[in-house]
């Protein structure tokens, strides 16, 4: 099966129901997006299928075949995912880090579609968990990234 | 294998995004060409137990800590590990000052075994909010002895006194001459000089990067996702294992009923039985775990004499209605006037009994291990741990070598709050060990979620009982409390009969109010749980138990909450200060209840608490929404003694808000049949971004000797919360989470 990953035709042998996660992680070496639950619950596993936040740990690779995805290794690449790294690391966002590649995912996604988020918007889509409590920090970087 | 042992892997990203490979190659050549002082270091340097090397004195050796690269980059090997508490970044800025190289140029890693990284009383863990302020003074000595050793090699190559030379970041200057060496041309002369006694320190007046809030070193690698984990790295030619684990502790595998049909699934490698589990090993790890899974194992139930075998029958109910039985006196640990006495006298007795449930770590990074066989016999491990002493020496026990032929490596923590201490049973190294030995092949084992939450070592249950006196004006004349339970100090260090276990009672012994005659006991009973130590320990409920109990003694004897503490704190001028100035943070005491500005009715509580060496005042703001407490803001005034990092003490002290809410909100883990029943974060639930409240943080230095900073700001927010609820809605909420509750409109 051929995947579209950061740009880049990949083939990979996995069975078609494999977790994305997994084929990144195992098969491509793109360690930057994590496992934390496998469920869709905590989001430490957010990539980008076509611009959209996706938890990747639920998302069969059949089902993204032929998609555009983007995974952390790749947002620097990206004008809007620029921005929101800037403002993480001026706003000193990760604590032990773990989750922070799915919540830049996510705050990519966001800005990318609405450059101008309410409150609203940044609760509707900042909803990975942080056991670190940073959650505070990432809507500060949030509200800056947009400005900048 | 001294030439290896003295050379830590940094395990590097391949470009193209490759899988990292730790190959012995690289173990071999990790250091090379790099420095400079770290040759210096004897190859007899005991790697394992301090008690085999009473030569060594911890924190005194610069090259076991330092090495100065030709750069001018230095690599700082430091006995603590980094899990976002920010330790890398404050030792950086320590040594920093003194060797004078700004902490930007610092690489830290937590350092691979040995005695000169005991640090802690003799003992190496990263916990007890211990890192910073057991190590100051020696991580400041070694910065001073290494910039005089670079002083007096810039003297011999200049042929000038030492006393005419100076140092600017990462340079020695002549300034008679003009002229200037860089360190990173000097580290190699430097290390062939004899190391300096009794080097003056730096005025602390001249501080340029201890006390400022400088940037963390790691954050543009962890915004970024280049840090790495232990579940991100790859040992060459490794498989990749999963475990089913027995549903309960001291099952054993028995008749597999599918064996055939998983051996046959796609990636199998080979199956395993295990001590209490089954394994998988394949060439994937989401194979290896669709196989396990797949797997109909019939579980055998324990053997009389297995070792912390779970009960069929065992629930968190009833442990808590034994808790509820268990008859005092227990043993004592804080007693001070005549209570009992006191009491009888008093004009009015209240009582009341707390409990608090059992907590999941849940950090974000499921445990993971690596684990190699070498050709010579001796083992690499890289796994997750706060203790890299004590994994090796179990670690050595599980492979039947010696622990000097196990080289533990430490990566970064993708979060711990205890959970990587040492437990039996909580920890997946062994099982890798055992894994890596029968496929003759390095192995990474992962633990799915599922498994996590099956074997993580729990913040134990505990409960308490309290009985207060009153005085005619209402005063607390007699505190009698009694905390039932097992800590976990007591259940991984032994616990003397005849003494309290500290972790459970801290934070209800300790405290700083004046009531004359007190009482505080510890009444010993046993938990079936596999329990552990969770960020704050005994703190993390005690103080709930303690500061709520507080407002209804205030209440009872009409006083108000804050303004009874600061009596009662009248002779104790640090806990006074500290108290008003979490106070004049939120504009003044204010109990309520009131109507907010959006027309919510709002009510606040305080508590205060005394944790590792630091002390905290808290004050949280509620409300009700839909039957749910929502907590709008937390004020916390943290006053630690002195101070390395002040962004990094507010960045801990938002992290302690969250997790002390979460748990004063939401969490607990429910055990039935003798399993616990959440198995995943969707039914354990932990704070999501929109119950977090703003958090406002006062940093007051006392100038008390140095206390910690992970853990402190952590106990006071359950029993704020839980006393602004009381405020508001009249209910004393007595055992947590208060997600159990439902609270009608106010
Ligand atoms: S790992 Fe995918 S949502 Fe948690
Ligand atoms: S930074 Fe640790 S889980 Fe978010």
């Amino acid at each position: 099966m051929d995947l579209l990953i950061n740009g880049v035709t990949r083939q990979v042998d996995s069975e078609a129901d494999t977790p994305l996660l997994w084929v990144l992680r195992d098969d491509l070496g793109l360690t930057g997006t994590k496992y934390g639950c496998g469920v869709a619950q905590c989001g430490a596993c957010t990539v980008l299928v076509d611009g959209q936040a996706t938890r990747s740990c639920v998302t069969p690779i059949d089902a993204v075949a032929g998609q555009s995805i983007t995974t952390i290794e790749a947002i620097e690449a990206d004008a809007v995912g620029r921005k929101v790294i800037a403002a993480w690391v001026a706003n000193q966002v990760p604590q032990c880090g773990y989750c922070q590649s799915g919540q830049v995912m996510a705050a990519t996604a966001l800005l990318t579609q609405t450059p101008q988020p309410s409150e609203e918007d940044i609760a509707g889509a900042m909803t990975n968990l942080c056991r670190c409590g940073t959650y505070n920090a990432i809507s500060a970087a949030v509200r800056q990234a947009a400005q900048g | 294998m001294d030439g290896i042992l003295n050379a830590p892997i940094r395990p590097e990203r391949h470009p193209q995004d490759r899988p990292t490979n730790l190959s012995r190659r690289s173990v071999l050549g990790a250091s090379l060409g790099a420095l400079v002082l770290g040759v210096a270091l004897p190859r007899s340097a005991p790697r394992a137990q301090g008690a085999a090397a009473p030569s060594v004195r911890p924190g005194t050796r610069v090259p076991a800590f330092l090495e100065i690269r030709p750069d001018g980059s230095v690599l700082l090997r430091s006995p603590f590990v980094e899990g976002g508490q920010g330790v890398t970044t404050a030792f950086a800025q320590i040594v920093g000052e003194e060797l004078d190289v700004d902490p930007t140029a610092f690489t830290v890693e937590c350092a691979p075994p040995g005695a000169d990284y005991l640090m802690v009383n003799g003992m190496r863990f990263t916990g007890g909010s211990f890192s910073v302020r057991s190590s100051y003074a020696a991580m400041r000595g070694l910065g001073a002895t290494a910039r005089r050793m670079l002083l007096q090699a810039a003297a011999a190559r200049l042929d000038v006194p030492l006393d005419s030379l100076a140092t600017e970041p990462g340079r020695v200057i002549h300034a008679a001459s003009g002229r200037s060496l860089a360190y990173g041309a000097l580290a190699a002369d430097a290390a062939a000089m004899p190391a300096p006694e009794g080097v003056p320190l730096r005025a602390e007046s001249a501080f340029r990067w201890i006390g400022k809030p400088v940037a963390r070193l790691d954050v543009r690698a962890k915004s970024t996702g280049k840090a790495l984990y232990a579940i991100d790295l790859t040992a060459e030619g490794m498989l990749q294992a999963a475990v089913q684990h027995a549903p309960r502790l001291g099952m054993e595998p028995g008749a597999v009923a599918n064996e055939a049909e998983v051996r046959a699934m796609p990636g199998v490698h080979s199956i395993h039985r295990l001590p209490g589990a089954m394994a998988v090993v394949a060439d994937r790890w989401w194979r290896a775990r669709r196989a396990v899974e797949t797997l109909q194992v019939d579980w055998t139930e324990a053997a009389p004499d297995a070792r912390n075998a779970m009960p069929g029958d065992f629930s968190s109910a009833g442990l808590r209605a034994t808790l509820t039985a268990a008859p005092g006196p227990g043993i004592a640990a804080e007693s001070q006037g005549d209570s009992a006495t006191a009491l009888r006298n008093a004009v009015r007795v209240i009582e009341a009994t707390y409990d608090a449930p059992h907590l999941a770590h849940g950090q974000l990074e499921p445990p993971s291990a690596i684990a190699r066989w070498n050709a010579d016999g001796t083992l690499d491990l890289w796994l997750p741990n706060q203790a890299p002493e004590m994994f090796q020496r179990a670690a050595a026990t599980v492979a039947g070598i010696e622990p000097e032929k196990v080289r533990i490596h430490s990566p970064m923590l993708g979060g711990f709050f205890g959970r990587h201490f040492l437990y039996e049973s909580a920890n997946p190294f062994p099982q890798a060990i055992l894994l890596a030995k029968a496929v003759g092949r390095p192995v990474k084992l992962i633990w799915s979620r599922e498994e996590e939450f099956l074997r993580d070592a729990l913040r134990p249950m505990g409960l308490a009982r309290f009985r207060a006196g009153l005085d005619p004006q209402g005063l607390p004349i007699a505190l009698h409390a009694e905390a039932v339970g097992e800590g976990p100090v007591g259940r991984w260090f032994g616990r003397q009969p005849d003494r309290a276990d500290p972790s459970a009672v801290e934070g209800i012994a300790g405290k700083p109010y004046a009531i004359p005659h007190r009482h505080v006991a510890h009444v010993p009973q046993p938990n079936p749980v596999m329990i552990g130590f969770w960020r704050s320990v005994g703190h993390s409920m005690n103080d709930f138990f303690y500061e709520t109990f507080f407002d209804e003694m205030a209440d009872a004897g009409g006083q108000d909450p804050f303004a009874l503490r600061l009596r009662l704190l009248a002779e104790s001028p640090r806990h006074r200060t500290l108290l008003e100035a979490v106070g004049h943070l939120s504009g003044g005491w204010r109990r309520g209840p009131f109507e907010a500005a959006d027309g919510t009715r709002r009510a606040r509580g305080v508590a205060m608490a005394s944790p590792f060496g630091s002390e905290v005042a808290t004050i949280a703001e509620v409300s009700i929404r839909d039957g749910e407490v929502m907590v709008h803001d937390v004020w916390v005034a943290i006053d630690p003694g002195s101070i390395v990092n002040p962004a990094i003490i507010e960045a801990q002290v938002q992290s302690a808000v969250a997790l002390g809410l979460s748990s004063a909100l939401l969490e607990e883990v429910v055990y039935e049949g003798g399993t616990p029943q959440a198995r995943n974060f969707d039914g354990y639930r932990i704070l999501p971004p929109d119950r977090m409240p703003r958090v406002h943080v006062r940093i007051i230095e006392s100038g008390a000797p140095m206390g910690g900073i992970g853990e402190p700001g952590l106990p006071g927010v359950p029993p704020a919360v839980v006393n602004a609820v009381a405020t508001l809605t009249g209910q004393r909420i007595r055992s947590l989470p208060l997600s159990k509750t439902r609270f009608g409109s106010v």
